[in-house]
């Protein structure tokens, strides 16, 4: 390997090993880049079997196919649950968080014997919450509320894997002290350190609702507490349940920018309007925990239409702002590649065989329209009543954690991989075809759930034919409710190829993709526009960057899907029976 | 780095950062609002709603 | 880029593009209209979740349930054993949650207005009636009164959609719907 390693002075005793990254100019952490290395790998072997466990549960409810037992059905939920919605994404968030400060700011990592630390709890935490699961008695799904009692450990280990993420937390927060100090940059951070600054931010705060609310009920779990209140408990576990989300959100648009800027050349349009958007996220984002109060009993409707709105929907401004400009960007980058065509040539010339931006872009697109539009008609307090723990629920979140944050984690990979793991990536033609497999098969999931859910059909829920043999009281659902739930499952495996595709080739190139080096380092990013990389993008602010055509026919059709669907909403609730 | 910022010219006198920018730019301003804004609004306002939940007759 | 610092040293004071500006105003008007409609559908709307809750022991709300079932039983639901019950219109009726079962069956008549009371013995439900698709979630300890007005004669399922443990899937209720002066 040809990397240059360079010992610092400056650090004194503690000399720290740097790299310069041949692509980027980077001056790259050597310990930074370790744990980084394997925040990821923990990531992508808990997505593997999470995933796994996703796909068993979508064949399940699959009437035709119905391929789990009851008793299966239910521990098979509950672990796909915390794999991916845990394991996999707050993995995957550690390593964002190391990149985007040590590495993005080529700073030395703070404390990285700690980081070390953090890791293991994490990885013993994840392990025997598994392992309670798994055992079989703790099939309480990972909201696990009480009084639904689960084994002791494992409430411990979603405590030790909580107290794991909060030393990564702080770590990077200590990078950006020791950045500071020793001037590795000037000015303010970098947008996309922003966007992750927001995620660690609310991370914080999730991490400290987990502790509030799960060190109790583990002491409930081993009988030195005799009673939690089953409200009180719902409305803190969620403080972390739902936050944890955001800390999605603010991780993914980071690392949208982050893909933009690296496979385009694309600049913030405003650092001024971008930052005041991820401003909005960490003072209101969190609110929205309300989402899944909204039919609970005992809470004010002043409570529950301040806090769903996050406060007037100040939080969906933000990311309102953040659909504008992350497109609006790149078409501006486009447009000064040459790419002047009409309204949308630079949308049919960006990189569409980069897997790293074609990801990133559906991502973008279904996150808006699928994710965005969906959770704010879920989270609309009355409009919620006929949504409320039916698939519509599962329905949206896979637009948003899986078709939103999940394939922008995996379109990140395919840069990290060349410039963290310094590996080509094997099988191009593959990796191509990746993120169109995999967002499409998320896309249909989320869609004919939330089919599924606006005809009532009920989340977790291990057979909805209701047969006459066990259920005193049968009921069935329309018809249609089994064509989507039939629909649902071919999504589920076009989504599942698309996942065992991304961690076969994300296995294959960590072990045998040929090394990275100066040779090969930029085309090791893929296929990329013309004249890109280091292409400088004129001043931003400018207003000759704001011919922007294209994003605003995209940010019209959006608003346009949004106001229609949000209406026919409220036409279908004056339908149902009057109540007060 | 690929490209270095570029700071104004050296002569001219640094203009002050206005405060918004400072803000921005103090991640422990930031952090404090962060958990203080939610905590306040969901969780305080929460529990007490709760805890003033009357008996049924 | 998105990865390196600001490019001016002051960048609060860079002009920000029309364009922009405007998309700004637009979603922040749209986020105020989404607002005050909650507020509108509290004052003008007819589907808001009641406010009215209590707390209540668990053993207090079976025995109410079971005075009012035995009070006003018109019939059996086939050979289950389980009551219908019919409340006198405007009345009170009360529902009960338990592993696995809702319990016991109702009958109302359409356009008469009833106190819905329900609330769970043991863990937490999901009342889901179907299929209008009208879900409220259930608390052991909690008495939620809800005043309904069903619209349409029929028949109705009550699902649970609140998982409750291994047997959630075989945990449903019924609600009949006659017409004024029928059934019985
Ligand atoms: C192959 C890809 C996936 C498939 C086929 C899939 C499918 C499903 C299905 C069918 C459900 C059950 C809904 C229900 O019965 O209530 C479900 C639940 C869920 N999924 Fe996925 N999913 C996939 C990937 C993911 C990913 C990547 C995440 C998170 C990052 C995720 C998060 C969740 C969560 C949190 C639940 C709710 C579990 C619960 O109700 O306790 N899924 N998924
Ligand atoms: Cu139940
Ligand atoms: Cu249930």
């Amino acid at each position: 390997m040809t990397t240059a390693v360079a010992e610092t002075g400056m650090i004194g005793a503690l000399a720290t090993k740097f790299r310069i990254c041949p692509a980027t100019g980077l001056r790259v952490d050597l310990a930074a880049e370790r744990l980084i290395k394997a925040n990821a790998v923990a990531a992508v072997v808990f997505l593997a079997i999470g995933g796994g466990f996703g796909l068993l549960v979508a064949l399940t409810r699959w009437p035709a196919v119905h391929l789990l037992s009851s008793d299966l059905f239910y521990l098979a939920l509950t672990a796909h649950g915390l794999d991916v919605l845990l394991m996999w994404i707050i993995f995957f968030e550690m390593a964002v968080l190391y990149f985007a400060s040590a590495v993005i700011l080529s700073s030395r990592i703070a404390a990285p014997r700690w980081g070390w630390v953090g890791f293991v709890l994490m990885i013993v935490g994840a392990l025997m919450t598994n392992v309670a699961v798994l055992q079989g008695d703790s099939s309480v799904m990972f909201t696990s509320y009480v009084p639904m009692q689960a084994r002791p450990h494992f409430y411990l280990g979603l405590i030790l894997f909580a107290v794991g993420a909060l030393i990564g937390c702080f770590i990077f927060l200590g990078t950006l002290v020791i950045a500071k100090e020793e001037k590795t940059y000037e000015g303010s951070i970098p947008l996309v350190t922003f966007g992750a600054l927001t995620a660690c931010i609310i991370a914080v705060f999730t991490i400290a609702s987990g502790a509030i609310i799960l060190i109790p009920t583990f002491l409930w779990s081993v009988g030195y507490i005799g009673h939690i209140d089953s409200l009180m408990y719902k409305l803190v576990w969620w403080a972390m349940g739902h936050s944890s989300q955001q800390i999605n959100v603010s991780a993914h648009v980071a690392i949208w920018y982050l893909i933009a800027a690296v496979t385009v050349g694309a600049k913030p349009l405003s650092e001024k309007v971008s930052r005041t958007a991820f401003l909005l996220y960490i003072l209101f984002l969190q609110l929205a925990a309300a989402h899944h109060m909204l039919v609970e009993p005992g809470l004010s409707s002043e409570w529950k239409i301040v806090n769903t709105s996050y406060m007037m929907y100040l939080a969906v401004l933000g990311s309102m702002i953040h659909g504008m400009t992350v497109p609006g960007s790149i078409e501006a980058a486009q447009r000064k590649s040459g790419f002047t065509r009409g309204v949308f040539e630079w949308l049919r010339k960006a990189p569409w065989g980069n897997p790293a931006f074609a990801g990133m872009f559906l991502s973008l697109v279904m996150f808006g329209f699928l994710g965005g539009i969906s959770g704010v008609v879920l989270g609309t307090e009355q409009l919620n009543i006929m949504m409320h723990n039916t698939l519509y629920v599962p329905g949206h979140f896979h637009a948003t954690v899986v078709a939103g944050t999940t394939l922008a984690f995996m379109a990140v990979t395919y840069l990290v991989v060349p410039l963290i793991f310094q590996r080509e990536i094997v099988w191009p033609k593959l990796a191509k075809i990746q993120p169109y497999l995999f967002g499409i098969g998320a896309s249909g999931i989320s869609l004919f759930m939330m089919g599924a859910g606006t005809l009532g059909v009920a989340r977790r829920h291990w057979d909805i034919t209701f047969p006459a043999l066990d259920v005193t009281l049968p009921y069935g659902y329309s018809p249609a409710a089994s064509l989507m739930m039939g629909l649902n499952g071919l999504s589920a495996i076009l989504a599942a190829t698309g996942g065992v595709l991304y961690v076969a080739i994300v296995v294959a190139s960590i072990l045998f993709g040929k090394k990275v080096d100066a040779s090969n380092a930029v085309a090791a990013l893929g296929p990329m526009p013309k004249k890109v990389v280091h292409d400088a993008v004129a001043k931003y602010g400018d207003a000759g960057t704001w011919h922007l055509p294209g994003t605003y026919v995209l940010v019209g059709l959006f608003f346009t899907t949004f106001i229609l669907y949000y209406f026919v909403n409220w036409k279908y609730l004056s339908e149902l029976w009057p109540m007060q | 780095m690929a490209e270095q910022p570029k700071t104004d010219s050296p002569a001219a006198p640094l203009e002050r950062i206005p405060f918004m920018q400072r803000v921005l730019d103090n991640p422990f301003l930031l952090l404090f609002a962060g958990v203080v804004v939610p905590a306040v609004i969901y969780i305080l306002w929460g529990v007490m709603e709760i805890s003033q939940i009357p008996l049924v007759k | 880029m998105a990865i390196h610092p600001p490019q001016s040293r002051v960048w609060w004071k860079e002009p920000i593009a029309k364009a922009e500006l405007v998309w700004i105003g637009v979603a922040f008007l749209w986020g105020l209209i989404m607002f005050f409609m909650m507020i509108y559908w509290h004052i003008y709307g007819q589907q808001n979740l009641s406010t009215q809750v209590g707390r209540i022991d668990p053993a207090v709300f079976e025995q109410r349930t079971n005075d009012f079932a035995e009070k006003f039983k018109v019939r059996e639901e086939g050979d289950t054993g389980i009551p219908v019950v019919k409340p006198p219109a405007g009345g009170d009726a009360y529902m009960l949650a338990r592993t696995y079962e809702w319990w016991p069956v109702l009958e109302l008549e359409k356009g008469k207005s009833y106190k819905l009371h329900i609330s769970s013995l043991d863990l937490q439900h999901g009342f889901s009636l179907q299929p209008i698709n009208m879900n409220i979630q259930v608390h052991p300890g909690l008495e939620h009164v809800v005043t309904i007005t069903p619209t349409e004669a029929g028949i109705y399922g009550v699902v649970c959609n609140e998982y409750c443990g291994l047997g959630h899937h075989v945990m449903t209720g019924r609600i009949y719907v006659v017409d004024s002066g029928q059934g019985g």
